[in-house]
């Protein structure tokens, strides 16, 4: 018997391969720029969309198309333009702050959005039984605080009231000059009443309001579909107040976490926007593409903590040893290779038109110096400390560097340990560990969101780091009003932070990302937001 | 037959208690938990969300009231997506899953038996040696190697598909190629083998010399007796492909089960991670159970044995 039976399967198979392809002969980035369809990449899947339960920068990022604050940013600067309200007033001592709201301002289902409203969001995200992790943001209004913690019963006494349908008054414990800004935070943000209520208590955690077709909100975009895991998409919103400025008919996210796959759907053509560049690909990008490579700066500082509880670290001669020793010069451009800018200190440059006047004081000499001083000449004696980060490439190089950087430069002997990310949180946050790398990234942007950070006990305190005179002045500045003398107490807060080290700042981030030329106003600005109202999509004029 | 399939139902029921039991206390003993965030939550939001998920009670209290719930069916709420319960992300991810799996399978049999065949029918010829070869490329090609590779080729070099996603017809084909390849291999090798132990038997032969078709011969008379190794292989292979691929579903980009479970232990989501501990054990009992008495039913000595 003569078999001609197998043969054949693979030239049909090889038909079917090419049909299938052939059949799409437009990728989805051609099609999105033909109907103004925007696909951005958004790094994660969001944990949910309810402003008051989120914390990470891919759920806001969503956020920002669904729901709009009583102020909104300007795309380029970021500096507060009128949102839900269409003006604003505040009182001579800078406590009182009295929101109109605008008429045509309508929820997505086509209620007025009212004053009421806002009193009732800021009610549900201070309610205690919800848990909220960003509560806080909102300790500024008057009895907040005591509120949240079950001090006080009477929502009447906080600090927020409806005067009238289309009238808000905000009152403040003590005036807070970045107040405009902080409202652009997704925790100030509305939800819509009757939408919660329909869907459990106003404090009901995980209440089920967030899915599609059931959520309702007063943002340029609505929530059309939900495919967790694939996408999210929004289109634009029939009711929203500026719906005539609004030129996206629609936005896909896609929540690709793997950086190199993210790249590849941008390359073949499904996405407009990536969330980040794999560090392997920048130089490529440079030298072959650099139309589609943005970089900008961040608001986010890349730091290494030091457990200033245990020896040899809590001397704080070893501390600006270590700091002084890392040649941050060759770690951007060697390693990072995003352009980031080498930080001497703690808060990057532009978080509110503050410039920090701090440095990490010293040299290589000085450095080996004060190791000499603290009783390890040459790095003899030293112990052997272990150096903790979570699993990832990124991290690994860097660390790698600096431990070469410490051998060389000081005869200090690290060990490298890295963990899965939740150990690694459980360990820096339980204090069990000698040195660990670290980031901070801004809720908003003033000096406040870096430097709060390292006040006694602070929950994000994991130094173990302590300094009555810096709690002082932090404390201070939170009640000065004038911007000068604020800004001026945070230069002293900072300095006393760069003279003890109990943190050693490596650089400064940058935002990265690969953008289709066919995007248009997406601007760079340091909080890496991009007010989708403003964005839109160009064709590339057909040769 | 009954008897049979009662007798797997029940011994199925200590597997499945073991395997929750173990996940249970195990993943309890990795440090962090579910709210472990790198910015820390405030101590008052921490304490409510423990409390309105049961984690402040007693472990033991915990896992008791996890099995009653369990047995009731119901599996809770998943802690790292609070809107969604762990019923609702499987029925998500699963038909995903499924869907691909199945792709994979129905690419790993025909591949892998016209493979097989052909070179069962040449032995020791051009044919067989290339396609023997081909299987052993395909058998050491992991597909997280094979994956990229695809892609590269067909979605970036040849801009036929996608790179990434799960959204049009098209993207199904990429990603079932580099699950089910391996398997296609693993299955034309066995059929080869198979086929080979059974063309030279006198019923072939016979049934030759009383004139019957090549393809007949083939197809009825040959490949039935060549099958059952074959389908034993596929109980555990189709187990293993619709429960889903982590590597597979994370290279393109695949809702699926599999990167939700890998994601299940990683976000510390407890009940997630117990309720597909129970639904893949479930399912794996259940598919070995399925290829039992499809063995049963190709082999009548199977059946008698029992």
């Amino acid at each position: 018997m003569k078999t001609r039976c197998a043969w054949p399967f693979v030239p049909c198979l090889a038909a079917a391969i090419l049909a299938a392809g052939c059949a799409r002969r437009e990728t989805p980035v051609a099609a999105g720029d033909r109907e103004q369809v925007l696909h951005l990449g958004n790094l994660s899947e969001p944990k949910d969309l309810d402003p008051h339960q989120v914390t990470g920068v891919t759920e806001f990022n969503i956020l920002a198309a669904l729901l709009e604050g009583l102020v909104a940013e300007d795309p380029a600067d970021l500096h507060p333009v009128p949102g839900a309200a269409e003006r604003w007033s505040v009182s001579a001592d800078g406590r009182a702050y009295t929101f109109f709201l605008r008429a045509d301002g309508r929820w997505s289902n086509g209620d007025p959005v009212t004053a009421a409203d806002f009193v009732f969001s800021f009610r549900r995200i201070l309610s205690p039984r919800l848990g909220s992790p960003y509560a806080y943001m909102l300790y500024g209004l008057t009895n907040a605080r005591a509120y949240h913690r079950g001090e006080l019963d009477d929502f009447a006494r906080v600090g927020a009231e409806a005067l009238d349908e289309r009238t808000l008054r905000l009152t403040l414990e003590a005036p807070i000059p970045y107040f405009l800004p902080l409202l652009t935070h997704p925790s100030w943000f509305p939800v819509h009443p009757p939408t919660i209520l329909a869907a459990g208590p106003i404090d009901a955690v995980g209440a089920k309001w967030t899915a599609p077709g059931r959520f309702v909100g007063n943002g340029p975009f609505v929530l059309s579909a939900w495919e967790p895991g694939s996408r999210i998409t929004v289109v634009k919103s029939p009711t929203y107040w500026d719906r005539a400025a609004v030129r996206l008919n629609a936005i896909h996210f896609y929540p690709i976490g793997d950086h190199q796959i993210e790249e590849n759907a941008f390359r073949a053509g499904q996405l407009h926007v990536t969330g980040t560049v794999p560090i392997d690909r920048l130089d490529y990008y440079r030298r072959a593409a650099p139309e589609l490579l943005r970089l900008a700066p961040y608001l986010g500082t890349y730091y290494y903590l030091l457990n200033v509880n245990r020896p040899p670290l809590n001397d704080v001669r070893v501390r600006r040893a270590l700091a002084l020793a890392i040649d941050r010069e060759q770690l951007v451009r060697r390693v990072t290779r995003a352009g980031e800018d080498p930080a001497w200190n703690f808060t990057p440059p532009g978080a509110g038109g503050y410039a920090a006047r701090a440095r990490l004081q010293g040299d290589l000499p000085t450095a080996r110096r004060l190791l000499a001083e603290a009783g390890f000449t040459d790095g003899r004696g030293f112990p052997r400390l272990q150096l903790l980060y979570n699993t990832s490439e990124g991290h690994e190089r860097i660390a790698q560097a600096v431990q070469q950087m410490w051998k060389t430069h000081l005869g200090v002997d690290i060990e490298l340990v890295n963990m899965e990310w939740k150990v690694y949180l459980a360990q820096t946050q339980e204090g069990k560990y000698d040195l660990a790398r670290a980031g901070w990234i801004a809720d908003y942007a003033d000096p406040a969101t870096f430097l709060n950070l390292w006040v006694t006990g602070g929950g994000n305190n994991r130094a173990g780091w302590s300094n009555p005179e810096y709690d002082r002045l932090i404390a201070a500045a939170d009640r000065t009003a004038d911007p000068a003398a604020r800004f001026e107490l945070f230069q002293q807060a900072e300095e006393i932070l760069m003279a003890e080290a109990p943190i050693i700042p490596i650089y400064f981030y940058r935002s990265k990302s690969l953008v289709r030329p066919s995007v248009q106003g997406w601007l760079p600005n340091p909080l890496d937001h991009h007010p989708y109202k403003q964005v839109y999509l160009k064709p590339a004029a057909q040769p | 037959m009954l008897r049979f399939v009662l007798r797997r139902f029940f011994e199925t029921f200590p597997v499945i208690l073991a395997a929750v039991t173990l996940t249970f206390f195990l993943i309890r003993l990795a440090p962090g938990g579910p709210f472990t965030d790198e910015k820390s939550y405030p101590e008052e939001a921490l304490r409510q969300l423990h409390r309105h998920y049961g984690l402040d009670a007693p472990l033991l209290v915990q896992y008791a009231r996890y099995l009653g719930q369990a047995l009731r069916g119901d599996l809770g709420p998943s802690l790292k997506y609070p809107n969604r319960t762990v019923a609702e992300i499987i029925a998500e991810g699963f038909p995903v899953s499924l869907e691909l799996g199945l792709w994979a399978l129905l690419y790993a049999v025909v591949i892998g038996l016209a493979a097989g065949l052909a070179a069962a029918l040449r032995p020791q010829r051009w044919t067989d040696h290339a396609v023997m070869a081909a299987a052993m490329v395909g058998i050491c090609l992991p597909s997280f190697v094979l994956g990229p590779l695809l892609v590269l080729l067909f979605a970036l070099r040849l801009p036929l598909f996608n790179a990434a996603g799960w959204l049009t017809a098209g993207d199904r084909l990429l990603p079932a190629v580099s699950l089910g390849a391996a398997y296609a291999a693993y299955i034309a090798r066995l059929t080869r083998g198979s086929m080979l132990e059974v063309l030279p038997q006198d019923y072939i032969r016979t049934a030759r010399a009383k004139g019957v078709g090549p393809l007949r011969l083939l197809a009825v008379h040959a490949l039935r007796n060549a099958l059952p190794p074959v389908v034993s292989f596929l109980g555990p292979a189709a187990a293993g492909l619709i429960t889903g691929s982590f590597v597979v579903e994370t290279v393109f980009h695949i809702p699926g089960l599999g990167r939700m479970f890998v994601a299940a232990a990683f976000n510390r989501d407890y009940w997630l991670l117990l309720g597909l501990v129970v639904f893949y054990a479930a399912l794996i009992v259940l598919f070995n159970t399925l290829v039992d008495l499809l063995l049963a039913w190709l082999d009548p000595r199977v059946r008698t044995a029992r």
